[in-house]
């Protein structure tokens, strides 16, 4: 079977953040944590966790004085997630015939 | 795990959330239509209302006069269109808790602008070459341009907007004559209409 499912993506927040960086170039810390509707902390722990698995690129500037934190998927992670999207093509495929 | 159909309905949902600006709101667009009309009325008071009817009617301008007045009206016109989108979508933005400046709201001005500001300095142009009856039609058409782009980043009613605004934009540039009113219809009409649409459809 064609596409592998990736464990990095099991858990929805890490799936859904992924699925925004694959359609905009950047994002940062707040609009993501408002899209989501999640805590600080919960974001920052799934963020790191994509990080660590360099799916996810981290890029802080200043604007205004004030940190912005921007996100952006790497190519790793582009592949990755379009690795996983196969993997549940085919097995929606597959259920089908 | 989750059902893959289940997964991608979500993954979807992500993409476009996060890439569209979803407080527009439609009070915003029957409020700018109404502007439009009542701008469109005093226009053709200026321009058409003969004196021979039951009142004395305008005084003529010349056409100079004319030509001033009627820009100062549309710039009238479009702060008050801006400025009620501006405030009733900030307003609905915060009622759903969304952030105004978002990534996607960016995208969509620009999206929006870009052909819009390109029309108006083109419409300059046409006034400077004495093209009058052709402005009407270009700014029908560009902002009907901007709105199918802007589409893209939006509620997806606005594409049919667009369109409306530039099949009257393509009448208007063929009849002339009837300028002014494809005008009002566009500007004015179509905004009401979608405008109501989206309010019973979306703000409700």
């Amino acid at each position: 079977m064609k596409g592998t499912y990736d464990k990095a993506f099991e858990n929805i927040i890490r799936l859904r953040i992924m699925s925004i960086l694959m359609v905009n170039e950047q994002f940062d810390f707040n609009s993501l944590k408002e899209l989501l509707e999640v805590t600080d902390g919960n974001l920052a722990s799934h963020i790191r966790n994509l990080e660590n698995a360099s799916y996810i690129r981290v890029d802080k500037t200043f604007v205004a004085r004030k940190p912005l934190t921007n996100y952006s998927a790497t190519e790793e992670g582009k592949n990755a997630f379009k690795d996983h999207l196969e993997f549940l093509e085919n097995l929606i495929r597959e259920n089908k015939s | 795990m989750r059902k893959p159909e289940q997964e991608l309905t979500e993954i979807k949902s992500m993409m476009e959330r996060s890439t569209r600006f979803l407080s527009l709101s439609g009070l915003a667009g029957v409020l700018a239509g109404i502007y439009a009309l009542f701008g469109a009325g005093i226009a053709w008071y200026w321009i058409y209302f003969p004196d021979s009817s039951f009142s004395q009617g305008a005084q003529k301008m010349s056409g100079k006069e004319l030509m001033n007045n009627l820009l100062v009206l549309a710039l009238v016109v479009l702060i008050l269109a801006v400025g009620s989108a501006y405030l009733l979508s900030r307003k609905k933005s915060q009622k759903n808790s969304h952030k105004f400046w978002s990534p996607a709201s960016k995208r969509f001005l620009l999206a929006l602008f870009i052909p819009v500001m390109a029309g108006g300095l083109f419409s300059f142009g046409l006034i400077h070459q004495s093209y009058f009856n052709m402005i009407a039609p270009t700014t029908l058409i560009f902002y009907g341009l901007g709105l199918i782009n802007a589409s893209h980043f939006t509620l997806g009613e606005i594409r049919n907007l667009g369109i409306g605004q530039l099949i009257w934009g393509l009448i208007a540039a063929f009849f002339p004559q009837f300028g002014l009113i494809c005008w009002a219809m566009g500007f004015g009409v179509l905004h009401v209409i979608y405008g109501s649409m989206m309010y019973y459809k979306y703000d409700r």
